[in-house]
């Protein structure tokens, strides 16, 4: 897996776009996005206006308590837009990244025959061009002839070639990738601007970013806390003048900027794309951020047997000879008519023959032997050398063939061939003529690890389901061995798009990966799904997101990175609510001591004075945004444990902490303040 | 301390026992399933809905429960300002009152319309028997149906998957009213007369004093209005001193029985709801959530109670509990209560949308008044008003749930429905029309000559006033501060549009978010699913609760009692 280089979190030259970025946004059009920050930027206006107003009447000077007031809070606003000027900034930079893929390329493309130079960007849907060794893809598209190694790195990062051919699920290529052996014909399948490669870029630009329907519930929920704060705050002036205060705007407007969620609202949007973000760092890329968010609501992951939850290919583990048959000699038997066959299967026959009984591979030309490959009518392969004709293959094929030729069957390989199905492994029948010699095991290797992911998945409350072609007492078996909570055997592509739609009728959420073309439907059903980059252009198309590695044990990754967005956006939610609680005891104190000296009992912080009190708040609830710029951008820690674990640990760390750190903070910053005699 | 020990105690114990059988009767009654009272009761149910044309068998989308609740309730409120209006021609007048003045009359029709029951006026002095009996105690039974009838809506849309309806405001009224309220109004009515409570239809008895004065002894149909009062979170007295009076509330087991009828049905929906939602646990962990809250309210307003007034402590007065005395502030309560049911009366009044009261809260001590003050402000949800209490709780667990259910990483659910953009719109609607209607107006009045001539004591403690009338008829609690003069034009016309208002603008939201929730499909729970059901969401519940009412009023609070109290401790009193 080539994961891309996370960059720095402060990587000075996205910190300097970042900070001139940040200037933009401060344009009310731009601000009026955010409801919270608006309002922070509307009361710093107004705070500004009256402090340059008074200044001019000789009210005030320019280095008094009001002009802190409204310099914080410019700062606050400013900080926010930081934020998310950071995390666009990351997206950007790996977003020149691609674009510098993207040159002019000459396109060789074939009308009634005949090959004309275009340039690429000329290619509409449908178009066929040609590619040689060592020209460069010209537009996303599907090969319709010819085979070819490609090297894919300008989208993958990938360095090692890939094989991409006509038919089949390895038919998709991308634009700006590189053909280095032989040619192909492709078919382009994308407009220009409308590329995987255009796509991709805007995606990490989150330049036209939708806001995600959580994202959306969010800001309501903060838009509605910021109105009530406004009502406290509004109310508080003449509860305020009837004990004979008359509050300032200043003041007022510094307890309002201080209650309402300005730590969320202002990192709210930076969350949201840094997810984004996260994902392209594993090398997916998610269509939308709603397949994000989707995916740490997955209730039931689907997950193909073949090269998820086992390697590819099944591997000889033992050799089981019968009747008085030497192991040995089975072994013999067996790699001499495996000695040919080029499949992983026949290759680990002979490793293991080798392995275990030290036969070496003979020349077999010099025995003047004809080797039978393999054919879905007959069943077997194997060899003929002088007399003897070695044969392997499925249990009953072999027996037919071993019956032909005279043989009675031993007894006891009946039991055996069942006892290797049962454990999920495939058996196969060695025989010499009417002589049979026992059974080759072949045996599904489990992934390391994997029953260690299952048990995280299980953990977060999700249900795996292996879905598989094997007959359902191997299926079971490797089930059971792979620890997987569920499985479909003898299942055909349809049987995913049936299952799919069985959980989402009982409301639960379906996440799959799938690479071909007979995936697509399914792919378009789920409420997440994984195209494998190296799949069929259909199957992308048809999915929500891309792994551009095409591992199909990314989609764990996939739903652990939904479900730290969401969790860093509650922990924030939750700290910046718990926060107002030390905010109360350092403002409402300082705004009415003078009227009721008594009040002074609540300032619990002991905060110098009230100017100080207030200034502190304000600078407090400025810089936590800064502080929290780093925990936005990475997410918090995820571990995989019950929801009921996770929400104690975090209600904790981030509710209860939430309660306490500003206590602490804004008392520390109250020493510098009186220090300083800033008020 | 072991007396507050054992009463707060046995109380706890009863309202237990109680809610949990009348929970499970009222999911039995509000589901359609047999219970005893069906042969008396089915055929009454039958004529009244061939009578007034409902189809029972039609159920409503929220829309049109939300505008049947509406209609009803305009209605009614128009009949009781008529009926106020005319009771000097109506019968059952042996007292003969004139017809209640506009302003008092309008605002009283809105007052026990939105089972507030905020009396401006003295009952035995301005209400004929007709008006209190066919006016009056007719809303205390239907203003506490209605509030049943929105809570089961509510549960309906959280249980129901893929319902485009939410049941059926007409049946819904007629069991709250037939099966729950008038069975045990019955029965209590009867159990207060046994206690010594009068129920006639007597004229005022002429008594002459030992002192050679003569006295009028004000009686009339209290044990029938008293039991409903309670039951259904009214609140509204017969006699100007309500509970506090001797013929309504004669004895000590008077008062036990009226507290628990008070939490009766608040508690009781809880296993209403844990029962419909086919999870118990689920409303156990609610009544958790109202018990904690209760119970540390209860505490702290009989510990400062009891603790008294420290000035006096220093004058060298004795106010210590003892065998000849209850000790503590005795202002403004009754010496049959003392100071711990007196306490715990105005703790258990302020919890739901009662109001009832049997001793004077304006009197209380800065602390031991903020209590019910922020029972009230934190919407009445412990245990609450009849149905009020339920759907305001369960709007607090919908918000619990978005704050911090993120936090388990999963897009928030509560009994597996999504809460997305819609329910946090028509949730935080339903959260924000709450302080609106309080704060606005109250800091208007304060400020407003109007507003100021109704506060009749200075500094801090006239805010606390003018602060508490508009939190109890936004919160339709109706308990007064005492203190304030009420019946004036602008306090009678504010606070009846803060009642109507405190109803149903949150009402119809509550509404809405029902039918928003009955349309989502239910996804089924899973172990990565936040879970609802356990002491991690109670103590969730409990501080989210908490946090928003004292985000919202600590300021308010802070300038109110708050400074009082702390003024008090430096020696000055208001």
């Amino acid at each position: 897996m080539a994961e891309r280089k996370a960059t720095a979190l402060w990587e000075p030259t996205i910190v300097r776009g970042a900070l001139s970025d940040a200037l933009y946004k401060f344009d009310p059009r731009v601000q009026v996005r955010n409801p919270v920050m608006f309002v922070v930027e509307v009361a710093a206006l107004a705070v500004t206006i009256i402090l340059v107003h008074d200044f001019f009447e000789g009210h005030s000077t320019l280095a008094g308590f009001e002009l802190q007031i409204a310099l914080w809070l410019w700062f606050t606003v400013g900080f926010a837009n930081f934020a998310e000027a950071m995390a666009e900034g990351r997206g950007k930079a790996q977003a020149d990244n691609l674009r510098r893929t993207r040159t002019e390329t000459q396109a060789r493309q074939l009308k009634e025959n005949q090959e004309i130079m275009v340039p690429a960007t000329s290619l509409r849907r449908d178009d066929v061009v040609l590619v040689k060794a060592g020209e460069v893809i010209p537009g996303d598209g599907e090969v319709i002839e010819g085979v070819a190694a490609v090297n894919e790195a300008a989208i993958t990062g990938e360095s090692a070639p890939v094989i991409r051919e006509s038919g089949g699920d390895r038919s998709a290529v991308t634009g700006g990738t590189t053909v280095i052996s032989d040619w192909i014909k492709v078919r382009i399948t994308a407009n220009p601007g409308e590329t995987f490669l255009d796509r991709m870029i805007s995606l990490v630009e989150g330049a036209h970013r939708q806001r995600t329907p959580n994202e959306i519930a969010l800001s309501i929920l903060l838009a509605g806390l910021t109105i009530i704060f406004m009502l406290v705050c509004v109310s508080l002036y003449p509860f305020a003048l009837y004990g004979g205060t008359a509050l300032s705007l200043p003041v007022l407007v510094a307890l309002l900027v201080c209650l309402i969620p300005t730590t969320i609202g202002g990192l709210l949007s930076a969350i949201g794309i840094a997810g984004m973000d996260r994902l392209v760092q594993h090398n997916v890329l998610a269509m939308s951020g709603r397949a994000v968010e989707a995916a740490g609501d997955v209730d039931t992951l689907l997950l193909d047997k073949t090269g998820t939850i086992t390697l590819g290919n099944r591997m000889a583990t033992e050799f089981i000879p019968v009747l008085d048959v030497r192991a040995e000699d089975l072994a013999d038997a067996a790699q001499l008519a495996s000695l040919a066959d080029e499949t992983p299967e026949g290759r680990s026959i002979v490793v293991l023959a080798k392995n275990q009984y030290n036969l070496r591979g003979r020349e077999l030309a010099e025995r003047d032997a004809r080797f039978i490959p393999f054919s879905a009518q007959t069943r077997m392969s194997g060899v003929d050398i002088g007399t003897r004709r070695i044969r392997k293959g499925a249990a009953d094929q072999i027996v037919k063939f071993a019956r032909d030729n005279g043989a009675t069957i031993p007894e006891e390989l009946e039991g055996i061939v069942e006892r290797i199905a049962r454990n999920g492994g495939t058996p196969l029948v060695v025989a010499d003529e009417a002589r049979i010699y026992g059974v080759i095991h072949l045996k599904d290797i489990i992934k390391e690890g994997i029953r260690e992911r299952f048990a995280r998945l299980r953990a977060m409350g999700m249900r795996t389901v292996m879905i598989t072609g094997d007959n359902p007492l191997t299926a079971a078996a490797i089930a059971h061995e792979s620890g997987v909570d569920d499985f479909r055997a003898e299942a055909t592509p349809e049987t995913k798009l049936r299952l799919i739609r069985e959980e989402q009728a009982q409301g639960k959420l379906v996440a799959m990966i799938g690479d071909g073309t007979n995936d697509a439907p399914a792919l378009a059903q789920a409420d997440v799904g994984i195209a494998m980059n190296a799949g069929t252009q259909a199957a992308r198309e048809a999915g929500n997101m891309v792994d551009l590695d095409s591992n199909p044990t990314k989609i764990m990754e996939v739903v652990e990175i939904g479900k730290q967005l969401l969790i860093t956006r509650g922990a924030l939610t939750t700290f910046s609510i718990a926060n107002d609680v030390a905010k109360y005891f350092a403002i409402i104190p300082a705004m009415f001591v003078v009227e009721y000296p008594e009040l002074q009992s609540l300032n619990v912080m002991h905060l110098a004075t009230p100017q100080s009190a207030i200034l502190s708040a304000v600078i407090f609830n400025a810089l936590i945004i800064i502080a929290l710029i780093p925990l936005a951008l990475r997410g918090v820690q995820y571990r995989p444990l019950g929801a009921a674990a996770i929400l104690s640990r975090n209600l904790l760390l981030y509710g209860l902490g939430g309660v306490i750190v500003p206590f602490i903070g804004i008392k520390a910053i109250d020493l510098i303040v009186a220090a300083l005699h800033m008020a | 301390m072991s007396n507050g020990l054992i009463q707060v105690g046995l109380f706890s114990v009863l309202v237990t026992a109680v809610s949990v059988p009348l929970g499970l009767y009222m999911a039995r009654v509000f589901t359609d399933r047999r219970t005893f009272l069906d042969p008396i009761l089915r055929p009454l149910e039958r004529a009244i809905y061939r009578v007034c044309g409902v189809n029972p068998g039609s159920e409503q989308s929220w829309v049109q429960y939300a505008v049947s609740m509406l209609l009803f309730s305009a209605v009614g409120m128009l009949l009781l300002y008529g009926m106020e209006r005319l009771q000097w021609f109506l019968p059952l007048n042996p007292q003969k009152f004139g017809g209640v003045a506009p302003d008092l009359a309008f605002n009283t029709a809105a007052s026990f319309t939105t089972n507030t029951n905020w009396q401006a006026y003295a009952g035995e002095s301005t209400m004929s028997y007709f008006t209190q009996m066919a006016g009056l105690a007719f809303h205390n039974f239907v203003s506490a149906a209605s509030g049943i009838a929105v809570a089961i809506a509510v549960i309906r849309g959280l249980v129901r998957r893929a319902a485009q309806t939410i049941g059926n405001f007409w049946v819904d009224l007629t069991r709250a009213t037939l099966w729950v309220l008038l069975p045990i109004s019955v029965i209590g009515a009867l159990v207060l007369v046994w206690q010594g409570v009068p129920d006639n239809f007597s004229a005022y008895t002429q008594v002459k004093t030992v002192e050679g004065t003569t006295q009028t002894i004000a009686q009339g149909p209290v044990a029938s209005q008293e039991i409903i009062k309670e039951l259904g979170t009214n609140g509204g007295g017969f006699f100007n001193a309500n509970s506090s009076h001797p013929y309504e509330n004669p004895t000590p087991l008077t008062n036990l029985i009226e507290l628990v009828a008070i939490f009766a049905i608040g508690a009781g929906l809880t296993h209403t709801f844990g029962e419909m939602a086919g999870d118990r646990r689920q409303g156990w962990a609610l009544f958790a959530t109202m018990a904690i809250l209760f119970l540390v309210g209860a505490g702290s307003a009989i510990w400062a109670e009891q603790r008294g007034n420290p000035q006096f402590a220093a004058m060298g007065i004795d106010q210590r509990e003892s065998a000849g005395q209850s000790g503590g502030n005795m202002e403004g309560k009754e010496v049959r209560f003392g100071i711990v049911d007196s306490a715990l009366f105005a703790t258990v009044t302020t919890d739901t949308s009662c109001g009832a009261v049997n001793s004077m809260h304006d009197s209380y001590t800065p602390l031991g008044g903020l209590v019910p003050l922020v029972n009230m402000q934190i919407g009445e949800i412990t245990f609450g008003g009849a149905g009020s209490g339920l759907y305001g709780m369960l709007v607090m667990a919908i918000l619990a749930v978005f704050i911090a259910g993120l936090m388990v990483g999963r897009t928030p659910e509560y009994l597996g429905k999504k809460i997305e953009g819609r329910e946090m719109k028509l949730a935080m609607l339903f959260i924000l029309i709450f302080p609106a209607v309080i704060l606005v107006p109250a800091g208007i009045a304060v400020v407003t000559k109007a507003g100021l001539a109704g506060i009749t004591n200075p500094g801090p403690h006239g805010l606390s006033q003018i602060l508490y009338a508009y939190t109890e008829a936004s919160a339709n609690n109706g308990s007064a501060f005492a203190g304030l003069n009420a019946n004036t034009l602008f306090y009678n016309s504010t606070l009846a549009v803060v009642m109507l208002f405190g109803r149903f603008l949150m009402k119809v939201p509550v509404l809405a978010l029902a039918g928003s929730l009955a349309v989502k499909k239910s996804v089924p729970p899973s172990a990565g699913t936040f879970p609802t059901d356990g002491a991690i969401f109670v103590i969730l519940l409990v501080g989210v609760i908490l946090i928003v009412a004292a985000l919202t009023f600590f300021p308010a609070d802070a300038l109110g009692p708050i400074v009082e109290h702390l003024v008090m401790i430096h020696g000055k009193l208001y």
